[in-house]
């Protein structure tokens, strides 16, 4: 890395790119061969939840994993910090 | 025995075709015999990155419908013995490839004793993608260090790990290979593009060729002659780098680096 380098304070785009796609690809592989419902279940879990605590869309996690001879459907929700938000 | 190599991506326009023509003549220049097919079917383009456009008189439709045959739909190239294109239709009509009619070209050019198989997928992940992947034995995953390629190309990998027929008959998988290409070392040097290390890390595949961005390319298609046949050209020896790793050879990456340095980069570059 040349000295120029030494003087850049923000991390460069390349590398918010990769950090992006570590994400994303992980999340999709995750996700991948798994019923074409789950999007849609995850909306629905979404509004569902959301009548009782004020969630981010993002802060709802649903995850398909295969374990040996038998799937489990993981659903998780982080909430807020604060209560009443 | 035929090898079947689908060169594909997902995204549109990441260099596809201009992988596939060079793939093609530079196996060919190396004494084996091939065939490249088009299966981007309406909007068809490998016969004119290869120069051979006006020669086209049956497509892999007509092959398909049985209005010819395939020996009379090959078009025979002229620089390279042994490398035969077989056209994309214009036609309009998505189902005009079915998997049986591929199959039974597939298996023809195998019986006629072509060594390698090459099929130029198109854009997306519908039927013709998936056509053109399903019989494959290998793939050549072309992309560029650019968020939307990446993430595309891992959606195309999980369809040749589950939608093939190596897939379904569990005999392996499709080999994967990663092909970089429009490789800007400038701006990866400056952290404004990924590396080929990044892209690798993410995908989690091996490297089969990195090629730079260059204005060779252009030159190449606006005459119809494969960048890898230019003499002079750092995308000619990427490409023909590449060929030699398909065909196992162990070859460090080249052209990684920028090769002529500013006076700015040489003060304060590494
Ligand atoms: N290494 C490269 N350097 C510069 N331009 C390139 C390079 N590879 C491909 N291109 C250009 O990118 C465009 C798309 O290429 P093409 O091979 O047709 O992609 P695809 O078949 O994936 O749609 C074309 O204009 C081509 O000239
Ligand atoms: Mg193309």
């Amino acid at each position: 890395m040349g000295l120029l380098a030494l003087f850049r304070s923000k991390p460069s785009t390349a590398s918010i790119a990769k950090e992006r796609l570590r994400i994303i690809v992980a999340q999709e592989r995750s996700t991948r061969g798994a019923p074409d419902y789950l999007p849609l279940l995850r909306r629905e879990l979404l509004q569902v939840i959301h009548k009782y605590v004020n969630v981010d869309p993002e802060a709802v996690q649903v995850h398909l994993d295969r374990e040996e001879g038998h799937e489990v459907l993981e659903l998780s929700v982080a909430l807020p910090d604060k209560r009443g938000g | 025995m035929s090898e079947i190599i689908v060169v594909t991506s997902g995204k549109g326009g990441v260099g596809k075709t201009t992988t596939s023509a060079s793939l093609g003549c530079g196996l060919a220049r190396r004494g084996k015999r091939v065939a490249l097919i088009d299966f981007d079917i309406g909007l068809r383009n490998l016969d004119l990155i290869m120069g051979c456009e006006r020669r086209v008189v049956y497509d892999f439709v007509n092959v398909i419908n049985r209005d010819c045959t395939l020996k009379q739909a090959l078009i025979r190239d002229k620089r390279l013995e042994g490398l035969h294109v077989l056209a994309a239709s214009q036609t309009r009509d998505k189902d005009a490839l079915t998997e049986d009619g591929v199959q039974r070209v597939l298996d023809e050019l195998a019986g006629e004793g072509f060594d390698y198989i090459i099929c130029d997928s198109p854009a997306g992940i519908e039927k013709g993608a998936h056509l053109a992947m399903y019989f494959a034995d290998r793939a050549v995953v072309v992309v560029n260090p650019e968020v939307s390629s990446v993430r595309d190309s891992d959606r195309i990998l999980g369809l040749l790990a589950s939608k093939t027929r190596r897939a379904a008959n569990g005999n392996g998988g499709v080999k994967e290979h990663l092909l970089l290409t429009r490789y800007n070392p400038r701006r990866v040097a400056s952290g404004e593009m990924m590396s080929v290390n990044d892209v690798k890390e993410i995908l989690g595949l091996d490297v089969i060729g990195v090629v730079p961005e260059s204005t060779d390319v252009l030159a190449a298609s606006n005459s119809g002659v494969p960048v890898i046949l230019n003499e002079a050209s750092d995308a000619a020896d990427a490409y023909e780098d590449a060929v030699g790793r398909l065909l196992g050879e162990q070859l460090p990456l080249r052209f990684l680096e920028e090769r002529k340095r500013g006076f700015l980069a040489r003060m304060f570059g590494g």
